[in-house]
């Protein structure tokens, strides 16, 4: 009935817009006398609106249950068990979209660009992870985020990374923020999502490059823990902020450290901080010293960084496409190029090459200032880790790195003291 | 003491992280719509170049010819369906402009006949969107099926188009028609 009705109202608009069709059509609509009915034009419905409110709900029923698992349980099976779901429905279901990870650069684009309104479940994936993190730990990272997942599961016969080559790799994930973070303000892309290493396998249908960089990260995932996670995920060095001030921590132990050393091989990421036998205090001229001496180097890293990445700005705006397509055009020769399908569609835009220079223009200049930025902000990041290797740490038991520790909840099983 | 102090300092930093999310949270839930936004095409500034068929992280493309029936002129000769300078007009392969086939062509009456996409097999090119568009009314036009899209969060497709026709939507206006107003509720 409703059908029919639709399709009545339809032809009565029909009528009352004719006129107005007929100066626009070439071929008017013809009188059909045979009692022809026009089929309606199929336009098959988007995912309605409350699954996302479903995905956020979700979202805090995992993170809930793998912390009380993790926290109150001590459960190393919970959190398997909770990884399980995550990659079923954040995973495969969801096909790895919405993700925490890639709502970062909804963020960064929500806040530069006024034009852009983000998703409330976009925020949301981003701000409550923060959250729990801010509480419990990492541990939206041990089992919630499918991309850690899948890893978590793939580790079979764990092997350590040198802590130095652990080092240098943990500084990956800083540039990569700071890039995903320029190209996600200057609204040129979103790279996070472009090389999301596990989207191709969620989807099981994804070219061969997303699908190929998937495969090759988990045969790493095999033997290394975690390597998107650890050396990648720009998400995850937020997250390991947070997570140094967190208030409950996992805790190694559920009552008092025996110093058994049990544990003490037990973590995959190498995130067990072992005790320092003796307390060794530095001389205050020493650190005098030290102090002033981080006090200049980082500084100067920071100049140093934001003028060599500047000199790149160019090179980095090329992703953009205006910018593209306006390099494109002034090194265009119609005599002896083919007009490229940019080029192509530039000339039916409508729109004047002067135009486009402009804004083009406009985007290099905020790439200028952005390439500084990101340059000192990678000199800071170089300078921060030099100064944290250098900081002299006092520590009676041994105790989870709460930087890099994910609450994976391995070691938990080690301990033999008994909780009171 | 020592421990105190440690403690202390956290608590500080703990309270300036939770400060600075509730801060980024507040503004931007100013900012924020309900619901997810959907990516769909503008045909008004679509050029047909092809890519929708091939850039899309879905295989066949989520891109799809939609037939908009209310534009179409029932043409015999259709600049959709046949290729330009076919010698009889007959559903022979031959004749055919769609690479895949996808358009069905039945007799309604004289002389008019009746376009249907096959959703199944179309894959978005957009050729019989150019052909139409050219010599016809532009009845057939490029959309985003919803219910193929996976709505990255960055559309692939986005990303390589040279006319810069993809766009972020609200669910309210998820189909765009150029030259005619859907009076569909979605």
């Amino acid at each position: 009935m409703k059908k029919i009705f639709s399709i009545f109202s339809l032809f009565v608009l029909l009528i009352i817009d004719f006129a107005a069709f007929a100066q626009t059509q070439r071929f008017p609509r013809p009188e059909f006398e045979s009692g022809y009915t026009q089929p309606v034009a199929s336009m098959p419905e988007p995912r309605a609106g409350i699954f996302a409110l479903v995905d956020v709900l979700l979202l805090i029923a995992a993170l809930s249950l793998i912390t009380w698992f993790i926290h109150r349980k001590r459960s190393r099976t919970g959190v398997v068990i909770t990884s399980l779901f995550s990659i079923v429905y954040f995973g495969f279901l969801r096909e790895g979209c919405v993700c925490s990870v890639g709502s970062v650069q909804n963020v960064v684009l929500a806040l530069f660009n006024p034009g852009y309104h983000i998703p409330l479940s976009a925020l949301a994936f981003f701000v409550i992870p923060l959250v729990y993190t801010l509480f419990f730990g990492r541990t939206f990272c041990a089992g919630v985020c499918p991309l850690g997942a899948v890893q978590d599961v793939f580790l079979l016969r764990p092997v350590n990374l040198k802590k130095w080559l652990q080092k240098v790799l943990g500084l990956i994930p800083w540039i990569y923020l700071g890039l995903a973070i320029l190209y996600a303000a200057t609204g040129t892309d979103f790279i996070i999502c472009r090389y999301d290493p596990f989207v191709g396998i969620f989807r099981f249908n994804a070219t061969f490059f997303m699908f190929a960089i998937g495969a090759a990260f988990l045969l790493i995932s095999v033997f290394i823990a975690r390597p998107y996670c650890r050396f990648l995920c720009p998400y995850g060095v937020i997250l390991n902020l947070v997570s140094r001030v967190s208030k409950n921590h996992l805790s190694i132990t559920p009552a008092s450290c025996i110093q058994c050393k049990l544990c003490e091989n037990s973590c995959p990421l190498d995130a067990i901080n072992k005790p320092v036998e003796v307390k060794q205090m530095e001389g205050k001229r020493s650190a005098t010293r030290r102090f002033i001496l981080l006090g200049m180097i980082i500084p100067a890293l920071m100049i140093i960084g934001g003028w060599v990445v500047s000199n790149f700005h160019e090179n980095l705006a090329m992703v953009n496409s205006k910018v593209r397509l306006a390099n494109e055009l002034l090194h265009f020769d119609s005599n002896t190029m083919k007009e490229s399908l940019e080029i192509e569609g530039f000339r039916t835009s409508g729109k004047t090459k002067e135009e486009l220079y402009l804004e083009s223009a406009a985007i290099l200049k905020q790439f200028y200032y952005g390439s500084w930025m990101l340059g000192a902000f990678i000199g800071l990041v170089f300078g921060l880790s030099l100064a944290g290797l250098t900081r002299y740490k006092y520590r009676e038991d041994y105790e989870p790195d709460k930087g890099e520790c994910v609450s994976c909840a391995r070691c938990l099983k080690y301990c033999p003291v008994e909780s009171n | 003491m020592k421990k105190d102090r440690r403690e202390f300092i956290n608590t500080c930093f703990r309270f300036a992280a939770g400060a600075s999310i509730i801060g980024v949270a507040g503004v931007l839930a100013n900012k924020s719509v309900k619901g997810d936004y959907l990516w769909q095409l503008d045909p008004t500034k679509c050029t047909q170049c092809g890519r929708c068929a091939t850039s899309c992280v879905v295989t066949p493309s989520a891109v799809k010819c939609i037939h908009v029936y209310d534009m179409c002129g029932y043409c015999d000769l259709c600049g959709g369906y046949f290729r330009p300078n076919v010698k009889n007009l007959s559903t022979g392969a031959e004749n055919m402009l769609c690479p895949t086939g996808a358009i069905k062509r039945t007799y309604v009456e004289d002389p008019y006949f009746k376009y249907e996409i096959i959703d199944e097999l179309c894959i978005g090119c957009g050729k019989c969107v150019k052909g139409c568009g050219a010599f016809g009314n532009g009845s057939l036009q490029l959309q985003v099926s919803h219910d193929l899209c996976v709505n990255c969060n960055e559309c692939a497709i986005a990303r390589d188009c040279p006319s810069d026709a993809f766009k972020r939507v609200p669910l309210e206006e998820a189909y765009q028609f150029a030259g005619f107003k859907t009076n569909k509720k979605i």
